[in-house]
């Protein structure tokens, strides 16, 4: 009797399962086949088509902005990636390892800071911006991008570099190192983990932000890659929804794949990000 | 007590020097070099910024008073107000920063002046200066950051809770066409008082508050019971159905989003042409106001279950063996199980990610922005749709409106539901956590 309820239990499990893995994948089948599909309308495009075709991705990059808004991502992902790691660390390492006058007050405004995203104050940045002629282009979104990732990453590298004993550096120090030395040669090999944390995350954050940008960059060759999708599906014409497919399936393949690959790490990372606050 | 008063003289009198004209404490305690950088840095610094801290700080008072007008025929440039108030800002942080020196300056002189009194010799300057480079390394460290944090974070967010108490909002008082004026509360007023924007205001608080809230605990449940489900002792090819259901967490969220908007679609959205193939009617997913929301909470659920399955699943595997096992002993059945050992222990390892979650759902402007648009249509409403909220009807209000006043002004009332809300969220984490704060 309790045999058969189990096995009942494990069959019901592998039929949620089924269905489950069919909503789940379906979409994802739906947009790759579409961005295949010879044809231009929905209607009569088909999950498996019959005679697949790259045609829509090569009118994407032909006759649409793609790669521009491609272009326009990267050169803001690297340098928030860049500027932002540089600053965080630079914070973190501050935090961690002196003691000083403001330093709870310090980082109690830093996580207070973080309770109250960039995009709340969407009505002051886009004054501002536009009162100092940032408005409309990539250095006004970067500088943005890279004082919210201040407060965000900030704690979750300063606990890492946290967990690094101390006697290290003064093991080093009494051998004549400098504070230079000890970041770069003993702190930064040691906390390459959330170091890579910081920068991945803020690499990808102009992959997939969609109200900052939306917000700072108004003209169509500045726009970024989540805008410019957005562009193609925003008006209710269904004529360049099979392009939009293609351009959706060449954005997400590559982030799918990292973020499958950094799978575990990415997701400690944003836990251990929880705890502290 | 002679004696004692005696031993401070140093110390006070060069306090009070200092403050009554920057380094002339210094130049008493004998630090001449210092002394006469401290005093000719800052009246170089006073008498060349003097007039221009008036200007601003008269600027910001006044928000102008010259219009821009028309003069046979030309047009003069009038004050533009919000320039005025951003300098005003700017003005202000300057004169504080100031001020910081200015005490910086009168505690130094103390500082050397004690030393005098117990008799020591003050540094000279070369020492001193070599001196506060190595004390002032962590400021040093901190300085790019600290600017960083005060003209991208801090500024925008006074000068929104400023804007709040102007008029600053089409059609009759944007700059440099108009004045803007200061008008205290009248905003707040008005978004209470006035019957169009409260019903606005109230029914997007509502479905704000609902949608966090079904949003979070909904995502919890499935997150919990898909975990259980893969963790099942007697599943097969765990590693398989974890890879598979982690999936829509990897896909970048504006695309899924943006998918489910197209298949979605009530007229030639692939789900409803099925549905129609099929012989039912269509179901109006994003068009009927209630439809619409049950729909962002679905897509919700299906991009937001994968990272809690994957979070549940550790948790699960460090749950105590040996409770379970006592309970069995005592004859619990599975439902007492579950609702005694392991809700409880699952909430309790997971509650500041859940509480992270909700404050996230609360400003997911990504996905009603990209899947609705706020839309469909409530006439009721002030420049929002019945799927808005809070978040993006401030969106709406900035780049479609221009209504800054009321966009700020509602924007303060969420700072301050946030404010609130992350302050319970500190003491409890304090509690939890008394260590990390050392």
């Amino acid at each position: 009797m309790s045999k058969l309820k189990s096995n009942l239990v494990v069959i019901g499990i592998y039929m949620v399962f089924i269905v489950l893995l069919i909503t789940t994948i379906y979409p994802m089948i739906w947009v790759v086949g579409t961005s295949l599909n010879p044809g231009n309308t929905l209607l009569v495009s088909k999950m498996f088509p019959d005679n697949p075709s790259l045609l829509h991705y090569v009118e994407l990059i032909r006759n649409t902005d793609f790669m521009l808004w491609f272009g326009n991502t990267l050169k803001i992902a690297v340098a928030n990636a860049f500027l932002s790691t540089i600053l965080v660390a630079m914070t973190a390492y501050a935090f961690s390892r002196f003691r000083f006058k403001g330093r709870q007050q310090g980082l109690m405004t830093l996580l207070v800071l973080q309770m109250f995203p960039g995009f709340l104050s969407i009505m002051a940045i886009f004054v501002l911006l536009l009162q100092t002629k940032l408005l409309d282009t990539h250095l006004g979104l970067i500088l943005i991008y890279v004082g919210g990732s201040i407060s965000m990453g900030t704690w979750v590298m300063k606990g890492h570099f946290d967990t690094i004993p101390r006697s290290l550096e003064e093991a080093a120090f009494i051998d004549g190192a400098s504070n230079k030395d000890a970041f770069f040669r003993i702190i930064l090999p040691l906390s390459l983990p959330s170091i890579t944390f910081v920068a991945l995350n803020s690499f990808i954050t102009p992959f997939m932000d969609f109200i900052l940008p939306q917000i700072v960059l108004r003209s169509s060759e500045k726009m970024t890659l989540a805008q410019g999708l957005y562009s193609m599906v925003a008006n209710e014409t269904n004529s360049s929804f099979t392009v939009f497919a293609a351009g959706a399936v060449l954005v997400a393949l590559p982030i799918t794949l990292l973020y499958m690959y950094f799978q575990k790490y990415l997701i400690h990372g944003m836990t251990a990000g929880a705890d502290k606050g | 007590m002679h004696v004692n008063l005696d031993a401070r003289r140093y110390r006070t009198k060069a306090a009070i020097f200092s403050a009554l004209f920057i380094g002339l404490g210094q130049l008493y305690n004998r630090q001449y070099v210092k002394g006469f950088l401290w005093m000719v840095v800052a009246q170089l610094f006073f008498w060349t910024y003097y007039p221009i801290a008036y200007k601003g700080i008269t600027g910001l008072i006044t928000l102008g008073d010259v219009p821009s007008r028309i003069i046979k025929g030309k047009v003069v440039q009038g004050d533009h107000s919000i320039f005025l108030l951003i300098n005003g800002l700017i003005t202000v942080v300057i004169i504080l920063l100031f001020l910081g020196v200015y005490i910086m300056n009168i505690v130094d002189a103390k500082k050397n002046g004690e030393i005098r009194d117990e008799g020591g010799q003050v540094l000279g300057f070369i020492a001193s200066l070599k001196r506060a480079k190595f004390r002032n390394f962590p400021y040093l460290l901190l300085l790019p950051a600290t600017f960083f944090v005060l003209f991208v974070t801090v500024m925008p967010l006074v000068f929104n809770v400023l804007i709040a108490f102007t008029n600053y909002s089409a059609p009759d008082h944007i700059p440099d066409r108009s004045l803007v004026d200061w008008i205290g509360f009248a905003s707040f007023y008005d978004l209470f008082t006035q019957e169009a924007w409260r019903s606005t205001f109230v029914g997007i608080a509502v479905w704000n508050i609902i949608w966090a809230t079904v949003s979070t605990i909904s995502v919890f449940l499935s997150g919990l019971i898909l975990a259980m489900m893969v963790n099942h002792p007697r599943v097969k090819f765990k590693k398989f159905w974890r890879t598979a259901f982690i999936l829509p967490w990897a896909v970048p969220q504006f695309i899924s989003i943006l998918v489910f908007r197209v298949l979605l679609n009530g007229s030639f959205g692939p789900i409803n042409d099925l549905i129609v193939k099929l012989g039912f009617s269509p179901v109006p997913w994003l068009s009927d106001p209630t439809m619409a929301k049950v729909s962002i909470i679905l897509v919700n659920l299906w991009f937001s279950t994968p990272f809690l399955m994957a979070l549940m699943s550790g948790v699960l595997t460090t749950m105590p063996r040996d409770l379970y096992e006592a309970a069995e002993v005592d004859g619990a059945s599975w439902r007492q199980k579950f609702s005694k050992i392991t809700l409880p222990l699952v909430l309790l390892a997971t509650a500041p990610i859940l509480i992270m979650q909700f404050a996230f759902n609360f400003n997911n402007f990504n996905l009603i922005y990209l899947l609705t648009d706020g839309n469909p249509n409530q006439p009721d409403y002030f420049y929002a749709g019945s799927t808005d909220i809070l978040i993006s009807w401030i969106f709406k209000m900035t780049l479609n409106q221009s209504q800054f006043n009321m966009a700020s002004a509602v924007s303060i009332i969420m700072f301050i539901l946030i404010a609130g809300f992350s302050l319970w969220n500190y003491k409890r984490m304090k509690s939890n956590q008394e260590e990390d704060w050392v």
